[in-house]
């Protein structure tokens, strides 16, 4: 391929971008029912947020994310193709105290009290993907999946196929929180090294000790091993070993 | 060694030549973490046929400190001088884009003076890491040591206007939740707009001398190319994408800060190879100069910290927020949730360089080994940010 011939100043060749103003997006429940109508059988729920952000996401099962992904990519007035953040968020075991106003006769007359009931939700981990619009300029519209709970079986259906940016994030997530992303192409640990048996970022993580135990015969760790080992010989057999014929 | 028939067979045929018993043979070769080209404790498995790269996997985590735990562990201020540490060329950024975050989440407004204030300190973070990585990139190439050192003393300027400002020269620390930590004296400002003022001179000569340069042009275009859909669906942002022609520049989509009130224009290649990378990151210099001098005729006196937001036990209401800015690598963000807590209940870093790295391999496929140091060095990664 010939190279590129510059005359001048080498700026030449580049343009500039027009200023084209952003897409407005649709409100989420807007994508809600279309997901619902292209998808058929997904359940998609909206979770609201309580900051001033307004960022509010859709949560997607688990079933039909790989389904779901696809449509929000796809569809000519969301055009979500590019996959910004990919994150793990741990929640563990909680109770929510919830408190209503119940209606009850006390002493004869009629009174509101309030009754509180706890309710008790188990952990599980989720994975949060920030998705935006190169074409449209829009975004971000917020999905996350939830999984069964927090055991080491913990699974997703991995996103990657559908936006290649999920690919070393979501190694992230496998990595630091444990959960299996199926349909990965190469899921592995990323940050921490290979032979690592725990999940770091999890909540209920408890370092050890010392990260940089290693069992090398000095000191009290080989009057420890002296426990554990035969009695080693006189001669280690080294002079004993023959060259190859 | 097994003797199986299939082996005797093979050592009783003639002796071959090196040449031909490499042919199809792949060299497996470890490329870092302590090579000078990797910016840092970076490594790549690269299988080799000959000197063309067939597979290439980076390693990370040689740098790895759990910096999202650490965050969740430490009151949301606790995290600001941290984040310097991410990548430590942009502090100032990496400031803005944690405190965007936080505002984001817990509904913070910010004084006018100190958004400008803002952009004069990120537009001048992204002209010292854009001129610094021109310079590591020809220093890659062999060019050791002259543009690396024309990089460095424009780099230096505005290192001592960090230093003058922030009483630090790459461990600024300078922005807080609503502002900034310190005002602007008049004299600094001045001496900022000086140096800006003198800075085109230095992109036209650093420009005539290397950009043009036929090494540097036989060395880089052509190479590395990445196709606009690939670099949409694989998330790279920053100078990366807009190399491939995808107009995308976070200052005018968002238009967070002040960005909507200056004009400046997006750099655009049409090749997204490594030679449109590194005109990416000059023709951004000029505009970035550009939007330097209207935010120094601009800029007005006033606060810098909105005095409502509180220093000490600051709880953001509970709820969740994804803040993101165009640092000068591309997206960094911050996605953070509170539970009502003195503490995030989940602190997240974006790193542009990290995710920006999936595509390496597919961009050195094909390439020489001696190619691979020029394309890792056009996506411009720092460690400290790839591994946090």
């Amino acid at each position: 391929m010939p190279l590129r011939n510059l005359e001048g100043k080498a700026a030449g060749s580049l343009d500039f971008a027009r200023d084209d103003g952003a897409w407005m997006m649709e409100s989420l429940d807007q994508i809600k029912s279309r997901i619902e109508g292209a998808v058929p059988g997904a359940k998609i729920e909206i979770v609201a947020n309580g900051s001033p952000s307004q960022q509010d996401s859709l949560l997607i099962d688990n079933e039909h994310a790989v389904a779901t992904a696809r449509f929000l990519r796809v569809d000519p007035a969301l055009r979500l193709d590019f996959c910004s953040n990919v994150t793990g968020v741990d929640w563990l075991d909680r109770v929510v105290k919830k408190t209503i106003k119940v209606k009850t006769v006390v002493e004869g007359v009629e009174k509101e009290v309030d009754q509180t009931t706890e309710e008790k939700i188990p952990g599980y981990l989720e994975a949060v993907y920030h998705l935006y619009s190169m074409t449209h300029k829009h975004g971000p519209v917020i999905i996350r999946m939830r999984t069964a709970d927090r055991a080491e079986c913990a699974r997703l259906s991995s996103l990657t196929p559908v936006w290649r940016s999920a690919e070393f994030q979501e190694r992230e997530i496998y990595d630091l929180y444990g959960i299996h992303f199926d349909g990965h192409p190469d899921l592995r640990r990323i940050l921490m090294w290979d032979e690592f048996e725990d999940h770091p970022m999890r909540k209920d993580y408890v370092q050890p000790d010392d990260f940089e135990w290693e069992p090398t015969p000095h000191d009290d760790v080989l009057a420890r091993a002296k426990e554990h080992y035969p009695p080693r010989p006189q001669l280690d057999g080294a002079e004993q070993i023959a060259a190859p014929q | 060694m097994n003797m199986t028939t299939e082996t005797i067979e093979a050592m009783e045929r003639p002796p071959v030549t090196m040449a031909s018993r490499l042919e199809g043979e792949l060299l497996e070769v470890s490329m870092g973490p302590q090579h000078p080209s990797t910016h840092g404790v970076f490594r790549m498995n690269v299988a080799l046929e000959g000197e063309i790269v067939r597979k290439l996997k980076p390693v990370f985590g040689y740098l790895h400190r759990n910096h999202e735990q650490i965050g969740e562990h430490t009151s949301y201020l606790g995290s600001m001088p941290y984040t310097d540490r991410l990548d430590y060329f942009c502090s100032m950024s990496n400031n803005w884009a944690y405190a965007l975050s936080v505002e984001k989440l817990a509904g913070i407004e910010v004084p006018e003076r100190a958004e400008y204030l803002r952009v004069i300190l990120a537009e001048l973070t992204r002209l010292q890491n854009h001129a610094s990585l021109l310079g590591f990139l020809l220093s890659d190439m062999g060019a050791w040591g002259t543009p690396l050192m024309y990089a460095f003393r424009e780099r230096e300027k505005i290192l001592d206007l960090f230093e003058s400002l922030s009483g630090s020269r790459m461990m600024c620390d300078y922005m807080r939740f609503g502002g900034c930590r310190l005002d602007a004296s008049d004299e600094w400002l001045a001496r900022a707009k000086q140096i800006v003022d003198r800075f085109p001179e230095f992109l036209d000569e650093f420009e005539e001398l290397i950009l043009g340069n036929e090494i540097v042009i036989g060395r880089t275009q052509n190479v590395g190319k990445i196709s606009a859909e690939l670099a949409i669906n694989s998330g790279i942002t920053g100078p990366m994408v807009r190399a491939s022609g995808v107009n995308y520049d976070i200052r005018k989509v968002d238009g967070y800060g002040f960005y909507r009130r200056f004009k400046f224009r997006i750099p655009l290649g049409e090749h997204g190879d490594t030679y449109d990378r590194l005109m990416m990151r000059a023709l951004e210099m000029h505009e970035s100069v550009s939007i330097l001098q209207q935010a120094f005729a601009q800029i007005q006196p006033g606060p810098v910290l909105n005095p409502k937001v509180k220093v000490r036990a600051f709880r953001p209401p509970v709820g969740e927020a994804y803040g993101r800015i165009e640092a000068p690598k591309g997206e960094l963000g911050f996605y953070l949730i509170s539970d009502g807590s003195p503490n995030p209940y989940r602190y997240r870093v974006r790193p542009p360089s990290f995710i920006n790295l999936t595509i390496l391999e597919d961009m050195c496929l094909g390439h020489t080994v001696a190619d691979v140091m020029v394309i890792l060095g056009s996506v411009d990664i720092v460690m400290g940010e790839v591994d946090r």
